[in-house]
């Protein structure tokens, strides 16, 4: 028996088990590529629409960071523009969620015991999950190479575009099976390995926004940076502008190179424990652990503290750019004509715009982190501890609300540290660090009745429908992310971009908030918090 | 005596499947109570709805005269439960998960608590990721003993106990039951509930088919006998009550319904006994006797 006899039976064990959720994955992915196709025909229809639009947001960070560098004209060339980012970015969640799912998921639960006592090598289970995560991103690679050229956009580009996307969620796989060894559990290789794909996402939109401008007015020399992210080598691919096949060899060392790694640390690790052993805690609780919200804080501070970590250094690097954002666009006009629109017009402060735009990426984190906050309680009721603190004279509503209290109050404190790091380091870069800080920390706060209406829509499906929570409220917020932060991309009309809350948060510090809107948001979380707190009151426990 | 939890006809149902089926138990105040059923008949369910935690569809339920619905956060301050499957909190000690559980509901004694964890031999500084589930359940159980409540609600609490430890649990059943508190305690482990109870249900597919005391549930079923007379034996099989009976001339053996067995002596008594041995029915043998069509049914 070698260390990967059974592999190939739990490599069908794993894509039987995943039948339903990776096709969605995929064909959700390919959606959007659908969708924006058809978007970027009729937004951009001419070459000459293409050209003014993207001379206009190349001199434009803020777009930059959330889109790619230009590469050329061509409507390939325009489409991945607009979305390969976005495709890698998805490829990578499907490709890490698989790998900890059929990995460290297993260990948790002790299905790996059962299985390790069967006729299954040491490394069989590892394996299988990076197979069943490189049929995945191979099908995927495929179907958008096949959208792409049902839509007439064949070529060597469109089977470019396809495999840059699926390189990038193969090597994701790669890192993914590392963290799943290294940490102390499922839910911290699920949160390391998000960490990483939002890092490698944000490193390589600050080599596009720094990028040089060439001659011609839109195609840049990106900067640094981009070299350093699996995202950024998809975009290196440079699929319709010349494809460069030989960047696939750095998703595939780093593939190559993580599962060494992986393999070597499962080979010297016990099953279920982490790299760092265990050591011994507190032979009885501090009196702060002893309520329903010193729980909860104890359950969820491990997970707000990577947030907030994640949150101050993005917001920091937002800050320190005020002078680059200026100097960029000193001489750009039609850049200031776009940011102004985008900022909801009335202004023609650049600046104030790309900060605008930056704390919507920040908003949109943090609603981020409070849905996964409030999956918490669900995770504690499925076969969790929650059976047993339910039969203390601990009320329902006490028990939840202390999660509730724990997530609300963490989003507050993430964008009041997002506008303190953001108003700090702008203030102390450029002077005027009263008006900064006040500035940011207002621009943060906005935000935050946005997360309100995902805490309570998850509160809502949490109540509601308990089984089905998770993927409701994960689908919300994805739903809302694509229609608030995309939907401009999209061409989607206003009246369904509105479904989003993000779409209803003003552009602050480029437009001053009115209280209208806000009070409306917040008057809707509520509807929403009351209705899932009041049916969870109600129903059965789903154990 | 009072009667602390009263259930008669209670339903309840997952979709089409029917977990109760109109089930009654009355357990009175002072008593330990032995719950038994085979996996699936329903115990836990019937448990999670007397705590609050489902909710019937049908019948009447009553919990140390309140509505375990209605009144769950005052009642679950009076009780203390230790669920079947004992899931804690991975990165939390043991010690954290016991202070945590005693104090939300409503208080601790810390030197019974102390006592507990010296007794049940339980490392409380060790992560509860790191602990088997004999140790897990070891928690679950020194938190709810260490709560002085007036019922404790058990499920299966021992089932990954070892010899030693499950002796120091029969302890600690026998101290509340001292201090007049209630237990209602389902178990598998028929010499545990045979120690240690005053009476017993048996439940079956979401019923109740059998309750009373032991010595009741005993007089329902028969007896062993073997049996060696001077004079051969005659006429043994024809003699109402005796059952299974093997007879080779002075010696025989059988099964007596136990009402019969004052009548099948005295017939016995004609041959000259000369040694008689007989073997009171188990609660092993009350269960089969119970289930035993069951497991015919399913060969």
């Amino acid at each position: 028996m070698s260390a990967f006899t059974g592999t190939a039976r739990l490599t069908r064990l794993a894509l039987r088990r995943d039948r339903i959720q990776l096709p969605l994955w995929i064909l959700g992915t390919v959606l959007l590529l659908w969708t924006t196709i058809s978007a970027t025909r009729e937004q951009y229809p001419t070459e000459e629409d293409r050209l003014q639009a993207l001379t206009t947001v190349a001199g434009s960070p803020a777009v930059l960071i959330l889109r790619s560098a230009p590469t050329n004209t061509s409507e390939g060339g325009m489409l991945v523009f607009q979305i390969l980012t976005f495709l890698a970015l998805l490829a990578g969640f499907m490709s890490t969620l698989a790998v900890v799912r059929h990995t460290r998921q297993n260990e948790e639960t002790g299905r790996s015991e059962m299985l390790g006592a069967m006729v299954v090598g040491r490394y069989a289970s590892l394996t299988a999950a990076l197979v069943t995560a490189v049929i995945a991103n191979a099908v995927l690679a495929m179907l958008i190479a096949l959208v792409l050229v049902g839509s007439g956009l064949g070529g060597a580009g469109a089977v470019a575009a396809g495999v840059a996307v699926g390189a990038a969620g193969v090597s994701f796989a790669g890192l993914a099976a590392v963290v799943a060894q290294a940490a102390q559990g499922a839910r911290a290789a699920n949160g390391m390995a998000a960490a990483a794909i939002g890092i490698a996402f944000l490193v390589r939109g600050f080599g596009d926004a720094f990028g040089e401008i060439q001659a011609n007015g839109y195609t840049m020399d990106n900067a640094w940076p981009v070299w350093l992210s699996p995202i950024g080598w998809a975009e290196q691919v440079r699929p319709y502008a010349g494809e460069r096949l030989w960047v696939l060899a750095l998703p595939l060392l780093l593939f190559a190179g993580s599962v060494a790694v992986s393999f070597a640390l499962a080979g010297r690790r016990d099953v279920g424990m982490g790299l760092i052993a265990a050591r011994p805690g507190p032979r009885s609780a501090k009196r702060a652990l002893l309520s329903p919200l010193g729980l909860a804080w104890r359950l969820q501070r491990g997970t707000l503290l990577g947030w907030a970590i994640g949150v101050g250094a993005m917001a920091a690097v937002v800050g320190s750019l005020s002078g680059t954002v200026e100097e960029a666009y000193r001489d750009n006009a039609k850049a200031a004509e776009t940011i102004a629109k985008i900022g909801g017009g009335g202004t023609s402060n650049l600046v104030d715009a790309f900060f605008a735009a930056m704390m919507a990426i920040i908003g949109a984190m943090v609603a981020g982190y409070v849905v996964q906050a409030l999956m918490r309680p669900r995770a504690e009721e499925a076969g969790g501890p929650a059976e047993a603190v339910l039969a203390t004279a601990t009320g329902r509503l006490r028990w939840l609300g202390s999660h509730l209290a724990v997530a609300v109050g963490g989003a507050t404190a993430l964008l009041l540290l997002a506008g303190l790091c953001a108003g700090l380091v702008y203030g102390l870069t450029e002077g005027d660090l009263g008006t900064h800080l006040a500035d940011m920390t207002g621009a943060a706060l906005v935000q935050l009745p946005a997360a309100l209406i995902l805490a309570g829509v998850a509160i809502a499906a949490y109540g509601l429908l308990p089984r089905l929570a998770v993927g409701l409220a994960w689908a919300a917020f994805t739903v809302s992310l694509v229609l608030g932060q995309l939907g401009d991309l999209l061409g989607l009309p206003q009246a369904v971009r509105d479904i989003s809350p993000f779409s209803h948060v003003p552009a602050v510090p480029a437009v001053d908030a009115t209280a209208g809107p806000l009070l409306a948001l917040v008057a809707v979380a509520l509807a929403f918090g009351i209705a899932g707190m009041a049916s969870f009151r109600r129903r059965n426990l789903a154990l | 005596m009072t009667t602390a939890i009263s259930v008669s006809g209670l339903v309840k149902t997952f979709g089409r499947a029917r977990a109760l089926d109109e089930l009654d138990l009355a357990v009175e105040t002072g008593e330990v109570h032995g719950f038994l059923g085979p996996n699936g008949a329903g115990k836990s369910t019937t448990i999670r709805v007397l705590l609050g935690l489902l909710r019937a569809d049908g019948g009447e339920a009553t919990l140390l005269g309140g509505h375990p619905w209605r009144d769950a956060v005052e009642l679950h301050r009076r009780l203390a439960y230790v669920p079947g499957d004992v899931n804690l909190w991975p990165n939390l000690t043991g010690g954290e998960a016991i202070d945590l559980f005693a104090a939300l509901r409503g208080g601790i004694d810390k030197r019974r608590r102390d006592e507990l964890v010296e007794r049940f031999q339980l490392d409380p500084s060790k992560k509860a990721r790191t602990y088997s589930k004999g140790n897990r359940q070891k928690v679950a159980v020194v938190a709810a003993f260490a709560s002085d409540v007036e019922l404790y609600i058990l499920d299966e609490p021992t089932s990954g106990l070892d010899p030693l430890m499950e002796a120091v649990f029969q302890e600690c059943v026998r101290e509340v039951k001292e201090r007049g508190r209630t237990v209602l305690l389902s178990s598998h482990i028929f010499s545990e509930v045979e120690a240690l109870c005053d009476r017993v249900s048996i439940i079956r597919q979401g019923r109740t088919v059998e309750s009373g005391t032991l010595a009741e549930l005993r007089h329902l079923t028969r007896t062993s006998i073997s049996v060696e007379t001077t004079h051969p034996i005659a006429g043994l099989l024809e003699v109402s009550g005796v059952h299974d009976a093997q007879v080779d001339t002075t010696r025989a053996k059988f099964d007596v319904d136990t009402s019969e067995l004052d009548h099948v002596l005295r017939y016995l008594t004609r041959f000259e006994v000369r040694t008689l041995t007989s073997a009171p029915p188990s609660l092993e043998e009350l269960f089969m006797r119970h289930y035993g069509d069951e497991l015919a049914g399913a060969r």
